[in-house]
């Protein structure tokens, strides 16, 4: 293995390929900034420039834009509630707020720091287990899958309030409705199309964030502009604040971050998991685990909640690389793309790849820590500058929101219906936040609604049709059981509080 | 008599589920696979039974701490008039293109949320967009269609 390391640092740190990671950071940070253009779209568009060079420069540029996008992703999350990217939904939560309270070049440092201790924590993991965790990820089955997203879903009782769980677990419910909606993945059959062509494909991820989370937003900020109860928030949006992370907070995230790059690299390890569950996970445990001061917290600017999803879905990017490597099997959309152009360069994925192109294997893992120095290097120094789109005038900004969500939605689809679609989306979610439905859970269940029918469908036909999957298997029952103790331990600390 | 709106909306809810479900049955599927353990409409039957006893649930559990919306705070006309033109937006970006609505979107909506400062106005509106669009069009390569600026000769 040291031989392999020593032969990954060498084609790393050449001239060229620091020189990539860097070109691939800045400018996956820049298109992970705006909304509908996510890592995929922008390893998408490298692919090309990247059959000019050799396969490990160009899967170390694919890499750099990789963490460049997610990180550009958690930008726009906290400046606007816009998510670039999936992976940064949950970093919204807690950093919006906190950039409301005047505190955004902090939340942008606590981001980018956590970022960069995330994705340093496993490129050590990677540098170490990635052989043998291959085939734990391989030992995964159907019916654990379908556990793991039962326990995604009760991350929700992490995101409600007091008194919210059953509106939570209504948002779940409508989220898994709208996922159901296109065609079923096996049989191609519509469902809930209503003979709409433009339905057949189902519901963008991207539309569906895009309304609730930015456009209903930027809704609510118009809806609620004399109310004086939000008149404060609204001064406070033009407040930068400082960059420097105090002691205090320093403690919060040396606690937060190893468990949250844990989570963040078994999840992303896992493939069809990736960085957008393992940050959910994470936020879901991190409010699980701190004391009921800081839990209180959560969801109003809270430092752990901000830096358990920016550490998990750093780790899971490196994370997803393990089985797209080991054995050729991507772990979430974006490594599909990259997989795709690993092909294209003749390279086989699989276990043997780490002993028959060490050079490549072993330069990705060295090239990805290197990528996290220099991207938070290129990021700090440009955060009082990036913050400074907070100053923007609410007249500009709020039609500029707008504008970045029609766009992303444009240039996806170049279709009316679904600007229409969003905007009636955007309406609904609007009218429910005002009533405090929370809408997390309605995003987190659309994401896992695919993966869940497709794990219940398998699991259900292998055991014909019965339940017993449930419990025939001790990972499966292990999971069951982890949820079942979230749920009741949620209830006992809502009838202690009463 | 003082209704409460979550109530409202949790039943508004329920009847949305019961209409899913009916959906739900309604789908077809083929006759092999009618009897078989798993099916295109057993997930989305099992969606409409969740959602109604989640909503079912929240309408007859006592509701521990009512939220009031204080409506006469809420600026629902301005909010209204944005929709409108977003909608509007929506409905002529393919035709006209996108450079022209958009601009134009930009521009009225910065009008209605009460800016009057003219030159900032068109600033942020027609020389932004261009430099947005040559961003994703000249740089990026992400196609961008706009029949305006293709009949004036200005896109190829």
């Amino acid at each position: 293995m040291i031989e392999g390391i020593l032969i990954g640092l060498t084609t790393a740190l050449t001239f060229q390929n620091i020189l990539m990671v860097m070109v691939g950071c800045f400018f996956g940070t820049i298109i992970g900034m705006l909304p509908g253009l996510g890592p995929m779209t922008a390893i998408a568009l490298m692919i090309p420039i990247t059959y000019g060079f050799d396969p490990a420069t160009g899967l170390i540029l694919m890499a750099g834009v990789y963490y460049g996008a997610v990180f550009g992703g958690s930008t726009s999350s906290i400046l606007l509630n816009a998510p670039g990217v999936p992976g940064t939904v949950a970093t919204s939560f807690d950093g919006y707020p906190m950039a409301q309270q005047g505190k955004a070049g902090k939340a942008l440092a606590i981001a980018a720091w956590s970022s960069f201790a995330g994705g340093t924590l496993s490129a050590i993991y990677l540098l170490f287990m990635a052989p043998s965790l291959s085939k734990v990820s391989l030992s995964f089955r159907s019916p654990d899958y379908f556990a793991l997203m039962i326990l995604g879903l009760t991350a929700i009782a992490a995101f409600s309030s007091k008194g919210q769980f059953l509106k939570a677990m209504m948002m779940v419910v409508l989220g898994l409705m709208l996922a159901s909606v296109g065609q079923d993945s096996l049989s191609d059959i519509t469902r809930f199309t209503f003979n709409n062509m433009n339905l057949t494909d189902g519901i963008s991820f991207v539309l569906v964030v895009m309304a609730t989370f930015a456009m209903s937003e930027a809704l609510t900020i118009i809806l609620k502009r004399n109310d004086p109860t939000s008149a404060a928030k609204q001064v406070s949006l033009t407040e930068l604040g400082s960059i420097k992370i105090n002691k205090e907070e320093r403690t919060k995230m040396y606690k937060t971050i190893p468990r949250s790059s844990i989570i963040g690299f078994l999840i992303g390890v896992l493939p069809g998991a990736g960085a957008t569950i393992a940050s959910f996970l994470a936020y879901g445990m991190e409010r699980n685990v701190v004391n009921d001061e800081e839990k209180e917290k959560f969801g109003k600017g809270s430092v752990n909640g901000l830096s358990a999803p920016e550490t998990a879905n750093n780790a899971a990017c490196s994370g997803s690389f393990v089985p797209m490597l080991t054995l050729g099997i991507p772990g979430s959309g974006t490594t599909a793309v990259m997989l795709g152009a690993l092909l294209g360069f003749g390279v086989q994925p699989g276990p043997r790849l780490y002993m028959t192109n060490p050079e490549i294997f072993w330069s990705i893992i060295m090239s990805m820590y290197i990528g996290m120095v220099i991207l938070l290097i290129l990021n700090l120094p440009l955060i009082p500058y990036i913050a400074r789109i907070l100053a923007v005038p609410k007249n500009y900004l709020i039609p500029l929101i707008l504008f970045f969500s029609v766009t992303g939605i444009y240039v996806m689809s170049f279709n009316n219906f679904d600007i229409y679609l969003m905007i009636g989306i955007a309406v609904v979610a609007t009218f429910l936040r005002l009533y405090d439905f929370p809408m997390p859970p309605l995003i987190l269940a659309f994401v896992l609604g695919g993966l869940m029918e497709e794990n219940l469908r398998r699991s259900l036909l292998l055991s014909n049709g019965s339940w017993e999957f449930l419990w025939d298997r001790t990972l499966t029952l292990c999971i069951l059981l982890t949820t079942i103790l979230i749920v009741v331990w949620h209830f006992y600390k809502s009838i202690i509080r009463k | 008599m003082n209704i409460n709106t979550t109530k409202v909306i949790s039943l508004l809810f329920f009847i949305f589920s019961v209409f899913y479900l009916y959906t739900a049955y309604q789908i077809q599927v083929f006759a092999f696979d009618e009897n078989a353990p798993f099916n295109a409409r057993t997930f989305p039957i099992y969606l409409g039974y969740a959602g109604l006893f989640f909503s079912g649930l929240k309408v007859i559990l006592p509701e521990p701490n009512t939220i009031k919306v204080q409506h006469k705070n809420l600026e629902y006309k301005k909010t209204g008039i944005l929709i409108l033109i977003a909608i509007i937006y929506g409905a002529t970006i393919l035709k006209v293109g996108y450079f022209l609505t958009t601009s134009l979107f930009l521009f009225t909506s910065y009008y209605f949320l009460g800016e009057r400062r003219w030159v900032l106005m068109f600033l942020l509106s027609f020389p932004f967009v261009a430099a947005f669009m040559y961003l994703l069009h000249g740089v990026l390569d992400i196609y961008l269609r706009d029949p305006f600026l293709q009949s004036i000769g200005v896109m190829g």
